[in-house]
């Protein structure tokens, strides 16, 4: 019982009582609510049995006070927090901000439309110029050696490549292993085990070897380049980099986009092999088919071009991760909450975009007949 | 003086490796006082205030609030005593992703059940107090100027009705009218609210304008006096901090005021 409330003639008193500190703080509003809505001509406050007030309480019995709009007498020992209280209430803010976009209205939507437009237009303009600046770099990087910064493609080609080995094995391998399994279930019903050779040699390397590898990558190496350079983004670094006329795009782009151009293809070759390793295993295993066997079938299956139709299009793949992560980590701007978006950003789109390059190859390749 | 002190610090050693930052420091903070701490790069005051905190456990000795020795608690009762401080941090370490009033909210949403209505009425007193205006709440930490963050923090830091209050270098990376400004804030919260203050800092003008004692960390030691005591104190490194060529520019412009 933080409150008694007795009514006399003219004027509703109260007596406060306990502890009214922020930590009572739902027992204080459930007091104050419970106390008559009607507003007060006079209301009397006594202090004399209260044990101890803080801001917190002194403030909400303020505010009750001030809104129900009677005269208020003080009674008792009243707290010091109540002058403190007036004084701040009578300062001006010692900062100020910009009042918040006002209400929805028609003018208002109007107003979002053609901003949204805007930055739409602006964002596809700063893609494009992106891509330019890139563009522009790498020709002037692959003229000379110093700008092509080599040691920095090296740790690129280690950290996106070497490292992501076994990774990228253990994942071409199993799915090797399942599409196998399945496909041998189905030729079994004819009697043509024999063509899940065919199935899987082809399946690998033309289609899973690549695209499994590029989507591992995107979601390795395309957010980390993303958070790496976002990082640097929130600390300045490229601000500094700038300042010393360092071109941030040969030292942080470059290299990145680079060392993924030469780290992807090799990488889907080590898939290309493993992949075929999980089929030729599931077929001696389960269906009888000797690696002497597998190994002639395989030939007689694949064209040519089957092992290039897959290993041209992983620099583009390659070129895609490195563009979209690269970009959003340098889109990161004020907070670290960008950088956690942006990074996501990163690796959806370039995975996405991964695939629909992917689809674009194989209407092309149909339409070559390649 | 006569007053118990309201966090006493005993004997406390901090080691890293081989590097000894505090060999058996003593510090008595009073109550309703401002004692300000300074010392060189790497003399350890950030780790003394994180000991005092509870973050960081010493090697040695004890570190006693308001009478319970925080360095053998468990969790929950550190917990408690917690409740009874308000810190911030040197770059503000306002939750980014919140807006300012929520920030604010955090702490009060994380221990009592206070209603909507309440939140916002304790949000717009502490708001005020720090001298925002209550629009500042909807913004975003990233929004806001340096000033304004350090307030805004110092608004969080408020949060619980503390009588205890930590600031790590309160004006560090603000220009002189705004530091001057925030210094006025953190007298009259002091001298209003009778809190408790301990703040690291830097800063002469901050610590001329606001502090009644000063700590000094040398040789892994502490010194600590009223200012003019300490102004006086023969230690080389002391003198050359507050007789140095930027002191003494400082010294004149506080004697000019």
């Amino acid at each position: 019982m933080l409150l008694e409330a007795k009514r006399t003639d003219d004027a509703l008193v109260l007596h406060l009582k306990g502890a009214w500190r922020i930590d009572n703080i739902a027992s204080i509003e459930e007091a104050l609510r419970a106390l008559p809505q009607t507003s007060e001509p006079r209301v009397t406050v006594h202090f004399d049995q209260l044990d101890y007030i803080d801001l917190s309480g002194a403030w909400l019995l303020h505010r009750w006070l001030g809104q129900s709009g009677g005269q208020v007498e003080l009674k008792g020992d009243p707290p010091q927090h109540f002058d403190f209280i007036e004084d701040v209430l009578h300062q001006q803010p010692k900062e100020s901000v910009e009042p918040p976009e006002g209400r929805l209205s028609l003018h208002e939507a109007l107003i979002w439309i053609g901003r949204n437009s805007v930055a739409w237009l602006r964002r596809i303009q700063q893609t494009v110029s992106y891509l330019g600046r890139v563009a522009v770099n790498a020709v002037g990087a692959l003229g000379s050696v110093h700008r092509l910064r080599v040691p920095s493609i090296a740790r690129h080609i280690y950290e996106t490549g070497i490292q992501a080995i076994p990774i990228v094995s253990l994942i071409a391998f199993l799915i090797s292993v399942i599409v196998a399994y399945l496909g041998a279930q189905q030729l079994q019903q004819f009697g043509a085990e024999i063509f899940t050779v065919d199935l899987v040699s082809i399946a690998v390397l033309r289609e899973m070897a690549p695209l499994l590898t590029a989507i591992i990558v995107a979601g390795r190496s395309g957010s980390a380049f993303a958070a790496e350079i976002g990082v640097m983004r929130l600390n300045d670094e490229i601000d500094a980099l700038q300042s010393m006329g360092v071109n941030h795009f040969e030292v942080l782009v470059l290299p990145r986009l680079l060392g993924l151009v030469v780290a992807l293809p090799l990488l889907t070759v080590i898939a290309d092999a493993m992949g075929l390793a999980g089929g030729a295993l599931l077929s001696s295993v389960l269906l009888d088919i000797s690696l002497a066997q597998f190994l002639p079938r395989m030939q007689d299956a694949l064209a040519p071009t089957t092992f290039w139709a897959g290993i041209v299009k992983t620099p583009v793949f390659a070129l895609v991760i490195a563009l979209v992560g690269t970009y959003r980590g340098l889109q990161v701007r004020e907070s670290s909450r960008e950088l956690g978006r942006l990074t996501t950003v990163a690796v959806v789109q370039s995975i996405f975009l991964v695939i629909f390059a992917d689809a674009i190859f194989a209407v092309v390749f149909v339409e070559l007949d390649f | 003086m006569s007053a118990p002190p309201i966090i006493s610090v005993r004997g406390v050693t901090n080691r890293f490796g081989q590097q000894v930052v505090h060999d058996a420091v003593d510090l008595d903070v009073r109550p309703g006082e401002v004692l300000g701490i300074v010392g060189g790069s790497g003399s350890g005051k950030s780790v003394l205030l994180r000991t005092m905190l509870g973050l960081h456990r010493p090697n040695a000795g004890e570190v006693r609030i308001q009478d319970k020795d925080i360095t053998r608690m468990s969790d929950s009762e550190l917990l408690a005593v917690k409740r009874n401080y308000g810190v911030t941090f040197q770059h503000g370490a306002l939750f980014s992703s919140l807006s300012v009033a929520e920030n604010i909210q955090l702490p009060i949403r994380e221990y009592f059940a206070a209603s909507e209505s309440a939140l916002e009425a304790l949000t717009e007193l502490r708001l005020r107090m720090v001298g925002l205006p209550v629009e500042a709440g909807a913004k975003l930490p990233s929004q806001l100027s340096g000033g304004m963050v350090k307030r805004a923090a110092l608004a969080r830091a408020l949060a619980l009705d503390p009588t205890l209050l930590f600031l790590d270098e309160p004006t560090a990376g603000l220009d002189p009218i705004s530091a001057a400004s925030f210094d006025d804030l953190v007298s009259y919260l002091h001298r209003s609210l009778k809190l408790t203050v301990v703040m690291i800092t830097h800063d002469l003008d901050t610590l001329i304008a606001t502090c009644n004692r000063v700590a000094v960390l040398v040789d892994r030691k502490i010194v600590v006096d009223t200012l003019e005591a300490i102004m006086n104190h023969p230690h080389p490194w002391i003198r050359e901090y507050f007789h140095g060529p930027r002191a003494r520019a400082a010294q004149t412009a506080v004697d000019g005021r």
